[in-house]
C-alpha cells in the first residue's frame, strides 16, 4: 500500500477517530438524529480538518513551538467561521439546528488533535490526505448512527417516509428512545463491539482478569 | 431575587447538565475518568476556568460584540457578533494561560494538582460550550456569573460518578470487544437516560 493511501485509508476503521483516538465525541451525539443535519455536519467537520492540517503543515516549520496552540486554534477559528457563514448562507434553517456544534468544531479536538500529531511533522499533501480520512472516518460512524437513529427513531431517511408510522396510519411504532441523544452513547457503543470483534488487535487489556470460579481449581490447590 | 440565581445554579447543575444533556465536553469526559483522583482534578479545574471565563466573555459580548454595543464609542450601528467565536476562544485559551502561571506561582500544591489538566481544558467543548449558551441566552453579568458556576459544577459532578462507576467495573467480567472504550460509552448512555428524569422539571 502506498504511503498516501494507507494515510487516507488507516483512519477509517484501523485508527478511526471516534472509536479507537476518542476525539470529537460531543458533536457525533447530538446532531444525529436526523441524516441531513449530520451529513452537513459531516461535510463541515472534514473540510475543516483537511484545510487546517493543509495549512498548519504548510507554516509549521515558521511556528515558535510555544505559541503553537494559540496559532492553530486561531487557524482553525477562522476556518470554522468561514465553514459557519457559508452554511448560514445556503441553508439557514439547518444552520440554526446545528449552528452551535458547527460553532464547536473550533474545539473538536479532532481537528486540534490531528493538528498537533499529524500536521506539524508531515509535508501538507499527506497532511490534508489525513484531514480527510479522519474526516471520512468521522463522517462513518455519524452516518451509521443517523441512519440507524432516523429510521428506528422516526420511520424516515432524508425526511422521506420508509416505515410508516402509526399516527400516518402505517404499521410501525416509532422508537422513541432513539430520538434521544443519548441511544447514539448505546449505538457507539454496539459499534465499537462489532467494530473491536473485526478488528482484534484494538480490543484494549483489561486492568483485572477476573480469576476462574470453579471447583477444580480449588481442588487442585488442595491436592498439592 | 437569591432564589431566582439559586434556581437558574440548580437548573444548569441538574435539569441542563453540560455533560449529560448537552454533550459537552466529551472526549476528555470519557478519556479522564479511568479514575475518581484524576477526574476529581479536571472537576475542580473545569469549574475554575467556567467561572472566570463565562463572565468574562459576557463583559465582551455585552460592550463590545452585540448589535449596537458600540454606541459609547460612537458606533451605534456596529454588529461584530461574526468575530465572537475568535474572541472567546481566544479569552479561554489566554486565561488559562494566565491561569496556569498564577498558580504556578502563587498555588504551587494547586498547581500540581491541576497543572496537567488546564491545557487540555482549552479544547474542551465544555467551555467554549457554556460561553455560547451564554450568549444565545441573553445572560445578564450576574446570571452569567452563577450559570458559569454552575455549569462546571455539573459537569464535574458528571464526570466524578462516571469516574466512580468505572472504578467498579474494572473488576467486572466484560465481553472482550466492550473492554474500555465500549462500556464505557454505553454507562454513559444510561447515566444520560437517568438524568433525563430531571427533564421536566422547571424552577
Amino acid at each position: 500500500m502506498s504511503k498516501a493511501r494507507e494515510v487516507l485509508l488507516n483512519p477509517i476503521f484501523n485508527d478511526n477517530p471516534i472509536a479507537l483516538q476518542i476525539l470529537g465525541i460531543c458533536s457525533a451525539l447530538a446532531v444525529t438524529t436526523n441524516l441531513y443535519p449530520t451529513l452537513l455536519m459531516c461535510l463541515a467537520l472534514t473540510s475543516v480538518l483537511c484545510l487546517s492540517n493543509l495549512f498548519v503543515s504548510i507554516i509549521r516549520n515558521h511556528i515558535p513551538t510555544n505559541v503553537r496552540m494559540i496559532v492553530q486554534i486561531t487557524l482553525i477559528a477562522s476556518l470554522v467561521v468561514l465553514v459557519d457563514e457559508v452554511l448560514k448562507a445556503y441553508d439557514y434553517e439547518t444552520s440554526k439546528t446545528i449552528g452551535v456544534f458547527v460553532a464547536l468544531i473550533v474545539t473538536n479536538c479532532i481537528v486540534m488533535g490531528r493538528a498537533e500529531a499529524y500536521a506539524m511533522q508531515n509535508g501538507p499533501w499527506l497532511s490534508f490526505l489525513d484531514g480527510l480520512g479522519n474526516g471520512l472516518g468521522y463522517s462513518l460512524i455519524l452516518i451509521i448512527v443517523a441512519t440507524i437513529r432516523e429510521l428506528f427513531g422516526s420511520g424516515t431517511l432524508f425526511g422521506y417516509e420508509i416505515l410508516i408510522l402509526t399516527q400516518n396510519g402505517g404499521w410501525y411504532l416509532g422508537n422513541n428512545y432513539m430520538v434521544l441523544s443519548s441511544s447514539s452513547f448505546i449505538l457507539i457503543g454496539l459499534f465499537i463491539w462489532l467494530l473491536r470483534s473485526w478488528k482484534v488487535e484494538q480490543i484494549e487489556e483489561p486492568e483485572f482478569q477476573v480469576a476462574r470460579n470453579n471447583l477444580e481449581t480449588k481442588e487442585a490447590g488442595t491436592r498439592v | 431575587m437569591f432564589e431566582y440565581y439559586l434556581n437558574l445554579f440548580i437548573t444548569a447543575v441538574f435539569v441542563e447538565n453540560i455533560a449529560l444533556a448537552y454533550f459537552l465536553g466529551m472526549c476528555t469526559f470519557l478519556a479522564i475518568s479511568k479514575n475518581v483522583k484524576a477526574a476529581g482534578g479536571l472537576g475542580m479545574a473545569v469549574i475554575a476556568v467556567l467561572t472566570i471565563t463565562v463572565p468574562i466573555n459576557n463583559f465582551i459580548y455585552m460592550n463590545f460584540l452585540k448589535p449596537g454595543a458600540l454606541a459609547w464609542m460612537g458606533i451605534p450601528n456596529s454588529d461584530l457578533e461574526f468575530v465572537g467565536l475568535i474572541t472567546y476562544i481566544g479569552i479561554i485559551a489566554a486565561v488559562i494561560q494566565i491561569l496556569e502561571m498564577l498558580l504556578d506561582k502563587y498555588v504551587p500544591a494547586l498547581y500540581n494538582a491541576l497543572g496537567s489538566f488546564l491545557p487540555l481544558i482549552t479544547v474542551n467543548c465544555a467551555i467554549l460550550g457554556a460561553s455560547l449558551f451564554m450568549v444565545e441566552r441573553s445572560y445578564t453579568f450576574t446570571e452569567s456569573i452563577v450559570y458559569g458556576f454552575g455549569a462546571g459544577a455539573g459537569w464535574a459532578l458528571a464526570i466524578l460518578a462516571l469516574a466512580g462507576v468505572r472504578e467498579r467495573l474494572k473488576y467486572a467480567d466484560i465481553p472482550e470487544g466492550l473492554q474500555g472504550l465500549g462500556i464505557t460509552f454505553i454507562t454513559v448512555g444510561l447515566m444520560c437516560f437517568a438524568f433525563m428524569s430531571f427533564g421536566g422539571i422547571i424552577l
